[in-house]
């Protein structure tokens, strides 16, 4: 996917400039300016309520800003477009709890996510090709569910159906990933070998990531950002950001 | 274990056919051919009234292709069963001809008497039986379309778009039964006397029409199952199942919605179109809450997402209505059909076909593993574990 000269690739992947949405009088992001390199993997932390879920559901169209501009790919304003158009553009999301198609098997799961034409007369009179089978085959190799293919999503394990979401998004083959809590409720090992498999899908992806895994945010070794109450606290590496008095204030209270 | 599950669902699919098949075969030629005395020999009455319930039948097929498998509980599908059979009645009032009461060579009786002198403009047309077939699908499509496409682009879900289904049956049921709305007021479309040229009363055509409601059942059985088995069926049980998450994919859920809302409607509306010439009258009362809600109740008790449950409940409830109401129990139907709800809900939430086909898979499952892990100590010499 990575072409060798991009006109645009010093302009970044996603810019967003004074953001501001409020719920009910209830500031969730405030004055929120962020941007993401191509190919950059961030991770974002902070404590519970600072915004980083709105902030994903802004991102992704579900939720419209009140104020502030939302840029992807240096052209595109994500703020004008809902969640379907903005899901073809190349964003994909993990959300916070896993959500896979649990009542179907886990293939088809990776069949539905799979780039393809979306409108309702290709869908029905489709075909299985080749190209499909090989991509599906791909991915499954890649999320480790090789095994699991024609198992029902529903009866695999908590962090197997992680796995399989972060694979959803692999197959709609996006420029951004967005990915909401990957390793929560997952075993030591489970969370080492998501960091593992973040890391290789960074190497074409750019990838965005929210945790309150410090373990985790450490073994990614990317450039963490932290919010608090709906902006930016401190944006570093994982020890600048840890050291950071106004973090450590806001983490273990006053 | 794909293979043999796919191959089992076909024979249920194949099962289901032949039976339907046999029905539209055998029930009229056992009433046209056999003498009334042999004890074989079905009556007109009885060949009607199973006439009405694959009409039903088909009714609860299109309500459990869009709650089975799309998740979209419409309270309102009384409503495109009922235009359907308006748009025949109509067809039907249109061939009595000069044989009414007053003998008006073109108004109907009703329309006498209301003292109208001309065909109001949307009688035109319904004397030919093309057009009549036309807006049997057309009407009921057209309704679903812009009811559906208001109501999912807003994203109008769950128990908000049953609220307004039921609103949407009850208005049509209050403006069918306003005399000035030129279709027959209270009482309906009735005293139809030809169907193409063959009296509706006749056994022969009444032979027909059962006939051509078990060829319809099929067809409408076999287009469901193309659709839920495509990879649009897939995406339906994904809307179903996680709709943000379909969303979030790609997918325009509204569009889904709106299709298959409309196809659903479409074979409502061919279900009522040979409903009323079976049983001889449409009126208002088709329209009514209440018997949309009953259809979705023999979807429940069928197996809502199996299709084949669907028609199934449709026949077993109605059948059971027309033992217990015809009889001392009668007074009680309708709390014998809540208490079925209600059972069906709480001990059987998969429906009888449901039920069935998850009990047969965890059969095969059960045998499949143990297969498989005897297979693998066999193989590997060491305990057969779990994959990670």
């Amino acid at each position: 996917m990575s072409s060798a000269i991009d006109p645009r690739a010093t302009s970044a992947m996603l810019y967003l400039d004074g953001v501001h949405v409020t719920f009910d009088g209830f500031h969730a992001i405030n004055n929120l300016s962020l941007t993401i390199a191509p190919g950059e993997m961030r991770a974002i932390i902070g404590p519970n309520g600072a915004g980083k879920t709105t902030m994903m559901d802004i991102i992704t169209g579900k939720t419209k800003p009140d104020e502030g501009d939302v840029l992807f790919d240096g052209i595109t304003d994500l703020t004008r477009l809902d969640e379907t158009q903005i899901a073809e553009l190349g964003i994909g999301r993990k959300f916070q709890k896993p959500t896979v198609f649990e009542s179907q098997t886990v293939e088809d799961n990776l069949l539905l996510a799979l780039n393809a034409d979306h409108r309702v007369r290709s869908t029905l009179f489709w075909q299985r090709s080749k190209a499909d089978d090989a991509a599906i085959d791909c991915v499954l190799d890649t999320i480790r569910l090789d095994n699991a293919r024609r198992q029902l999503a529903g009866s695999l394990s908590h962090g197997q159906k992680q796995w399989l979401e972060i694979g959803m998004l692999l197959a709609q083959d996006p420029k951004l990933l967005l990915v909401d809590e990957p390793v929560a409720g997952m075993t030591d090992i489970e969370t080492h070998q998501t960091a593992e498999l973040l890391k290789e899908i960074n190497r074409d992806k750019t990838v965005v990531v929210v945790e309150h895994d410090m373990t985790f945010v450490r073994e990614l070794g990317v450039k963490v950002t932290c919010l608090h109450e709906g902006s930016v606290l401190a944006e570093g590496s994982i020890d600048q950001v840890s050291a950071n008095d106004r973090v450590i204030e806001v983490y273990l209270g006053r | 274990m794909r293979h043999t599950l796919t191959r089992s669902l076909d024979r249920s699919a194949t099962t289901f056919l032949l039976i339907v098949a046999g029905a539209g075969i055998l029930l009229p030629l056992s009433n046209l051919l056999l003498p009334a005395s042999s004890p074989l020999h079905v009556p007109t009455y009885v060949m009607t009234l199973f006439g009405k319930y694959v009409c039903y039948a088909v009714l609860a097929l299109s309500i459990d292709l869009i709650w089975g498998y799309c998740g979209i509980l419409s309270l309102g599908h009384g409503a495109f069963f009922a235009l359907g059979g308006y748009a025949m009645g109509m067809y039907l009032m249109r061939q009595i001809g000069p044989r009414g009461v007053y003998a008006d060579p073109v108004l109907p009786d009703f329309m006498v008497f209301l003292n109208w002198k001309t065909l109001p403009w949307y009688w035109y047309g319904f004397d030919m039986f093309w057009f009549a077939i036309l807006m049997v699908v057309l009407v009921p499509s057209l309704l679903a379309f812009c009811f559906g496409w208001l109501a999912f682009r807003s994203r109008v879900t769950g128990v908000y778009f049953s609220i307004i289904t039921q609103a949407m049956t009850y208005a049509l049921l209050l403006a069918f039964f306003r005399n000035d709305f030129g279709f027959g007021g209270n009482n309906g479309l009735t005293d139809f006397k030809d169907l193409l040229g063959f009296n509706v009363q006749a056994s022969g055509t009444r032979a027909a029409l059962f006939a051509t409601s078990c060829l319809l059942l099929a067809l409408s059985f076999l287009m469901c199952r193309a659709v839920v088995r495509s990879k649009l069926g897939k995406i339906l049980i994904a809307i179903r199942d996680a709709e943000s998450r379909t969303r979030f994919l790609g997918y325009r859920v509204e569009s889904y919605k709106l299709f298959v809302f409309t196809l659903s409607a479409c074979i409502a509306g061919l279900a009522g179109a040979l409903y009323v010439p079976q049983v001889g009258i449409i009126n208002p009362s088709e329209f009514a809450p209440g018997n949309s809600i009953e259809a979705v109740i023999w979807v429940a008790v069928g197996g809502r997402g199996t299709l084949v449950g669907a028609a199934l409940g449709a026949v077993v409830v109605n059948y059971a209505k027309t033992l217990f109401t015809s009889g001392a129990l009668a007074p009680y139907w309708l709390f014998m059909l809540g208490a079925l709800f209600i059972l069906v809900t709480l001990l059987l939430p998969k429906g009888l076909v449901g039920t069935w086909y998850a009990w047969r898979e965890g059969r095969q499952r059960a045998a499949l593993s143990l297969d498989a892990d005897s297979a693998a100590f066999e193989d590997s010499g060491v305990k057969p574990h779990m994959a990670e």
